[in-house]
């Protein structure tokens, strides 16, 4: 019974999807207020009516109702219950319905949150949210219904893929969906936009907080995934450009430059047709990567569902949402006119430079991405594309984009002087030297391309720190003035330093990673020892230990560093029986300049020595804790109350109601 | 002038649109290999660390085979790889290894040291060689080879237990047989 529910309100969710898609867009049209003021409760009611579809679904899941075909397939009676959770979301029927879920819900939050849109504009933005919520919705109930019933029910179910039991995959797909769909917002804001015949200052100021939040999940979800690979696939690696990877990465790169032309619409107004195929180009990549994955047109180890009929369907959807956007942006985008000149040299020309810079990224990754698939089409056989490609474009496009990153917040709106910056900027200059020659100092036999990435990253976090300090006038007013200069800086700069400072944090461990990672592979007997990187690896044997549904070979080794006790590490290596498939769970020590990894192999012989695999991995914390700042940055920003509230005027209001809570 | 700008994405978006959609009439698993039913031509590959025989065109006559594309970078094939393990203990059909362009020389040998080794022969192919004499696209990808040294079938992708017993096995026991 509740699983019927389920799919009946999923139904119920269609009709009143249709209802907003059509009424509010019509309204806004020929200025019927009621019809447009349908919108809102048509987004809350969809956004109800989906929760409880997945509430259903979830349930099924919780109490291993073997007579749903999606929880025999995906699920098991004997799996711990976070996995009976998250075994929602780890297969295609159910990650469509999640994404629908979150298509709702954020329809639903501009629908609450957005009372001081104007009219039109908010009718409008719904309505076209909703025509895409209508695409996904058919598309879950024709194609990928995850409420199907099986009968005769079997007594248990099939299992999750063990690759997929981790709690660091059980939460990246809702983070990485979050941003993916979050997207969404500002697309149906740029289609709304273009219907309207009109982007300004407020629409940008509208928008932003969406990309900003997008944009946030997306970081954390590409960085959960990463993380996961890192210490679950034990190969010490933690990108791979993966088809999947880049597919999450390509909407990351254009939303990064989405998030910084919309600053641009806001402050001067101007690249308004830009900031609009941003948004649509967006949303686009988002849209491609779901149909990268689902329709198995590139094979990759995440490509778990490969149905033609739902390719074609994802084909078709793409066709219309992403077609019929670019029609109307061919169609409307001239009329958009900008008022704001500006020149090369300038906070706006600089950003452009970034908005350059990211969109080709985004054109080269897309192209490597797809390449293979091109040429099968025109019958020149099937290649793969691999990392060595993606490196060679990928990374010189990014260093002129650090260099400007640290230069671009430091010079004036409209037009600047690059020789007077370069003057200012000798202290930054002379700590970036600084940092090439203490890398050079401690790896004088290392890549040339480390000196060069440490030497970026330097120079951003500095530049970065640099900005602050110019804002506040630091050492050169008093100290009580900078310290109130300080305290004026908004929260959106806070948040834009901090998300500086995270990519160049992020840039050191990718740089240290990828030059002086130390790699040893041996067999060990046990009280054998192995030196890398300065820490003494002693293997202590393995043993026969048994999980929740797995069994397990773990292995102990005993570090020490001069002599002295330093850590413990336990690598397991599991076989889940039920599905037959076995993973490796590294072990992992992180210190401050690096990880110690530790991964088991196979038994090898009958005197208790096993294969293993030690790495030293520098600076690879500073990877993840790059992406925490990133994040954090887009946080303290969202917080800033002008975000958070859209236009000015409610300024007031927002003080009253907060003050009698502070006091 | 200003207008075409515009239309640009679209244009770019149908040119997208039409791969995705022959990509979609393709299916990656199925794509037959231009060497089907012709003799492998001759190749001679040296053995990996670790072991004394490598794996050459020779090996091949005399037994229905299997050869097995794979390489310690390549991520399905160690999706694929158990069920390797399995074939291999219930030891119904030689399988033989081309280990394909692995650039350190130590890292097949681990691979296969930490995951298991299920082929009877192994050849180490980092320019290619193998890889060129079957016609390999990608890896992981399985080649039958008959008595005479035929290919008679290509797998693209990893071996599964449904493809095992629809395809590979009945095509197996059909050669044997003659």
């Amino acid at each position: 019974m509740i699983v019927e529910t389920g799919h009946f309100a999923l139904v119920m969710a269609l009709v009143v999807a249709l209802v907003q898609a059509t009424l509010p867009l019509i309204g806004a049209q020929r200025g019927n207020e009621a019809w447009m003021a349908m919108a809102r409760p048509a987004a809350i009611a969809q956004m109800l009516f989906v929760s409880v579809s997945f509430g259903c679904l979830t349930y099924a899941y919780l109490t291993s109702d073997f007579s749903v075909l999606n929880v025999v397939n995906n699920s098991h009676s004997a799996k711990p219950l976070i996995y009976k959770i998250s075994g929602v979301w780890g297969n295609h029927e159910g990650s469509m319905l999640l994404w629908v879920l979150i298509l709702a819900v954020f329809g639903a939050a501009v629908a609450v949150f957005g009372a001081n849109l104007p009219p039109t504009l908010k009718a409008r933005v719904l309505g076209v949210q909703a025509l895409v919520s209508v695409g996904f919705f058919l598309f879950v109930l024709f194609t990928s219904n995850p409420f199907e019933r099986i009968l005769p029910a079997p007594p248990d179910g099939h299992g999750l893929n063990p690759l997929l039991q981790d709690p660091g995959l059980a939460i990246h797909p809702p983070f990485l969906y979050l941003g993916y769909v979050g997207f969404s917002i500002a697309f149906s804001f740029a289609i709304a936009a273009l219907i309207e015949g009109r982007v300004d200052a407020a629409w940008a100021r509208w928008v932003r907080p969406w990309t900003l939040a997008a944009w946030m999940f997306l970081t954390a979800g590409i960085g959960l995934g990463s993380w996961w690979a890192y210490y679950e696939l034990g190969w010490g690696g933690w990108w791979f450009w993966d088809p999947v990877e880049n597919a999450s990465f390509l909407p990351w790169l254009s939303g990064t430059a989405l998030l910084h032309s919309a600053v641009v619409v806001e402050k001067r107004d101007t690249l308004k047709g830009w900031t609009v195929f941003l948004a649509i180009v967006t949303f686009s990549l988002s849209l491609l990567g779901a149909f990268l994955v689902r329709s198995g047109v590139l094979t990759s180890v995440h490509a778990f569902a490969t149905d033609p009929a739902r390719g074609v369907f994802i084909l078709v959807l793409l066709l219309i949402v992403i077609g019929g956007s670019f029609a109307l942006f061919a169609w409307r985008g001239p009329s958009l006119k900008a008022s704001g000149l500006f020149l090369p040299v300038s906070r706006e020309g600089s950003l452009l430079l970034n908005n350059l810079l990211l969109t080709t990224a985004a054109a080269v990754v897309l192209l490597g991405t797809l390449y293979p698939l091109f040429l099968d089409a025109i019958g020149g056989g099937k290649v793969s594309v691999g990392a060595p490609f993606f490196n060679a474009v990928f990374v010189p496009l990014m260093v002129p984009l650090l260099v400007a990153m640290a230069i671009g917040p430091l010079l004036p709106w409209k037009r600047g002087d690059l020789v007077a910056i370069f003057w200012r900027v000798q202290l930054v200059l002379g700590l970036t030297g600084a940092a090439v020659f203490l890398t050079w100092v401690f790896a004088a036999d290392g890549p040339m391309f480390a000196l060069l990435g440490m030497g970026l990253a330097a120079w951003l976090a500095v530049g970065t720190l640099f900005e602050i300090g110019e804002r506040t006038r630091l050492f050169r007013a008093s100290m009580a003035e900078s310290g109130r200069r300080l305290r004026r800086v908004s929260r959106a700069a806070w948040g834009m330093t901090a998300a500086h400072f995270g990519v160049a944090v992020l840039v050191a461990g990718i740089t240290a990673s990828s030059a002086w990672t130390v790699e040893s592979i041996q067999t060990m007997r046990p009280g054998e020892t192995v030196q890398i990187a300065g820490y003494d690896f002693t293997f202590e044997g393995a043993r026969d230990t048994r999980g929740p549904n797995y069994e397990a070979v773990t292995g102990t080794f005993t570090v020490t560093r001069d002599e002295r006790p330093f850590t413990v590490l336990r690598p397991e290596r599991r076989v889940y029986p039920v599905e037959g498939q076995q993973t490796t769970e590294a072990a992992i020590r992180s210190t401050f300049l690096g990880d110690l990894y530790a991964v088991i192999g196979e038994a090898e012989g009958a005197d208790g020595a096993f294969v293993t695999r030690l790495y030293f991995n520098p600076l690879v914390p500073w990877i993840w804790a790059g992406l925490v700042i990133m994040c954090i940055g887009g946080v303290v920003s969202l917080s800033d109350r002008r975000h958070r509230v859209g236009a000015p005027s409610r300024r007031h209001r927002a003080q009253a109601v907060e003050s009698p809570a502070a006091a | 002038m200003k207008r075409v700008i515009y239309i640009l994405p679209l244009a770019a978006f149908v040119v997208i649109a039409a791969y995705l959609g022959v990509g979609l009439t393709r299916d990656p698993h199925t794509l037959p290999s231009v060497l089907i039913d012709q003799e492998v031509p001759p190749f001679s590959l040296a053995a990996i660390e670790g072991r004394e025989k490598g794996f050459s065109s020779a090996d091949l006559i005399g037994e229905v085979s299997l050869v097995n594309v794979f390489g310690s970078w390549c991520v399905a094939c160690r999706i694929e790889h158990p069920f390797l393990m399995r074939l291999k203990d219930d030891n119904v059909v030689p399988i033989h290894g081309i280990n394909w362009r692995e650039e350190n020389r130590q890292a097949g040998p681990a691979w296969l040291a930490r995951f298991g080794d299920p082929y009877t022969l192994i050849g180490d192919d980092p320019e290619s060689k193998g890889a060129i004499a079957f016609g390999v696209s990608g890896a992981p990808e399985t080649f039958i080879v008959d008595a005479r040294g035929v290919i008679r079938y290509k797998h693209i992708g990893p071996i599964t237990p449904e493809v095992w017993e629809s395809t590979l096995w009945p095509l197996i026991q059909e050669l044997r047989k003659g």
